[in-house]
């Protein structure tokens, strides 16, 4: 009987994995559902941008057309070109979502509340990585493949150069992203998301965005490079309609497009809260006497910010070419980021 | 130990719910399939030939060689600069990692000069 209870785990450890568990659905739950309001929230801006009023036929301002579209989407007729590579062709879009919505397991939205009746205490992240960054870098590099994968099974040509161009855009400007995250890292001294936070705990001026003369700087870089790992306007040159029709998408129909689009959605929404983490305080309210917001409002407030920006930039600015998107990588981005280590690490150093 | 399954948890649980799309797609939509309908897209044109999948401009492979340089750099750096606190070993650190990036530097110098990094 000693025996089996020592191979068994303990009742805590059961627990522990219940509730991480339940959190992860939760977690899932919402972030999946969120591209349905997001991609309405985009077709209302790029109406407005163009003076027009936008969907406006399905519910109040047309808040369910994503709703409707998304049921049009399972009923599409399923179709795999008869010269692609059937099996990486089916799972090339599943490939594409899972590290899409993986990411969010590091992320924290709060710091941890108590549960009324039952008395518990829960904490607002899923867990809290001492490696996390390291981990967000390793999975965001890891996405490349779905979209690799899907044009390169598709055996089309637009699909194809699409593909080659998402590769080779999103693995140069890795590098400037993870250089961003340095930068971060050396403002704060830890890798760990909740540690970052807290680092940036007060007033306002403690946020990284503020750490002068460095921090905007970071910001920018870090930006620009998500903006280029999002594959998002002014740097969408995988998906570019103009010359290459969809890119790596050209060939998917029905829900296998939708999947796509859920995990650029996603991605988009970890940017976006990665962001704030690393940048605007997390879920700490701007001045540190403000008690009837709660710290989770302030980070999804600060999120759709940051989304509603990313919007903005699809429908105001237009494409680069492809010969500038890798001269603004290689030739701007890099060089500046190691002044930038240069300088903020004498700037531990000193002060 | 413990927090390190929820990595499994969320993959699992997303492929599943991926998987499920997919397969309720398969079930639901209509099965029309024709010869013309299979093909590859090319504008409306037939389609000549397969796409080339074993050529592309040398420059993609250039990049991704600079990549796994830069990257592995970054790796270096990350240790480095959770350590940067530490004021007994800051400035020794410091000035270390000072030669290490100019190395790289003069890496990415040699790469630009010559050419590696110009697309056109």
């Amino acid at each position: 009987m000693t025996e089996l209870t020592n191979i068994l785990p303990s009742m805590a450890t059961v627990l522990q994995v219940i509730m991480i568990a339940v959190k992860c659905v939760i977690i899932a739950g919402i972030v999946m559902n969120l591209p349905i309001i997001l991609v309405w929230l985009e077709r209302k801006v790029a109406g407005h941008i163009q003076q027009r009023p936008g969907p406006m036929r399905i519910g109040p301002h047309g808040l369910l057309q994503s709703v409707a579209d998304g049921i049009k989407l399972i009923f599409k007729e399923d179709i795999i070109p008869s010269k692609a590579d059937k099996i990486v062709f089916i799972i090339a879009p599943v490939i594409a979502l899972i590290p899409a919505m993986t990411v969010f397991v590091t992320i924290p939205f709060g710091d941890s509340i108590m549960i009324p009746y039952i008395n518990q205490e829960v904490t607002l992240y899923i867990a809290d990585f001492n490696v996390a960054i390291l981990f967000i870098l390793a999975v965001g590099g890891i996405s490349v493949y779905g979209f690799m994968l899907g044009g390169w099974a598709s055996n089309s040509k637009y699909a194809l150069l699409g593909s080659i161009r998402a590769a080779a855009q999103m693995i140069s400007y890795e590098v400037a992203f993870s250089f961003a995250a340095i930068g971060v890292v050396m403002m704060t001294n830890s890798l760990s998301l909740v540690d970052i936070v807290h680092a940036q705990d007060g007033w306002f001026t403690n946020w990284n965005i503020l750490y002068l003369p460095v921090g905007p700087v970071w910001f920018c870089i870090f930006f620009v490079a998500a903006l280029a790992e999002l594959n998002r306007i002014p740097f969408d040159m995988s998906e570019d309609e103009g010359s290459l029709a969809a890119g790596y998408q050209v060939e998917y129909s029905g829900m296998k497009f939708s999947l796509f689009a859920l995990a650029e959605y996603s991605a988009m929404v970890s940017i976006s809260v990665l962001c704030v983490i690393f940048f605007f305080g997390g879920w700490n309210a701007p001045i540190p006497g403000i008690p009837i917001v709660p710290p989770v409002l302030w980070l999804i407030g600060k999120t759709f910010v940051f989304i509603y920006f990313f919007m903005v930039i699809r429908f105001t600015l237009p494409r680069y070419r492809y010969d500038q998107l890798m001269t603004i990588g290689w030739k701007v981005l890099i060089p500046l980021s190691l002044v930038m280590i240069l300088i903020t690490g004498l700037m531990r150093i000193l002060l | 130990m413990v927090p390190y399954f929820s990595i499994l948890i969320m993959m699992g649980f997303v492929g599943i719910l991926g998987t499920a799309a997919l397969v309720m797609n398969k079930i639901m939509g209509p099965k029309n399939f024709y010869k013309d309908k299979l093909s590859p897209w090319e504008c409306g044109m037939p389609p000549v030939g397969d796409a080339d999948r074993g050529h592309f401009k040398v420059h993609y492979f250039l990049i991704a060689i600079l990549f796994i340089v830069f990257d592995v750099e970054t790796l270096f750096l990350f240790p480095w600069a959770v350590l940067l606190a530490d004021k007994t070993i800051s400035l020794f650190i410091f000035f270390e990692m000072i030669i290490f990036l100019v190395i790289l530097a003069v890496g990415l110098a040699y790469a630009w000069k010559k050419g590696a990094l110009d697309w056109v």
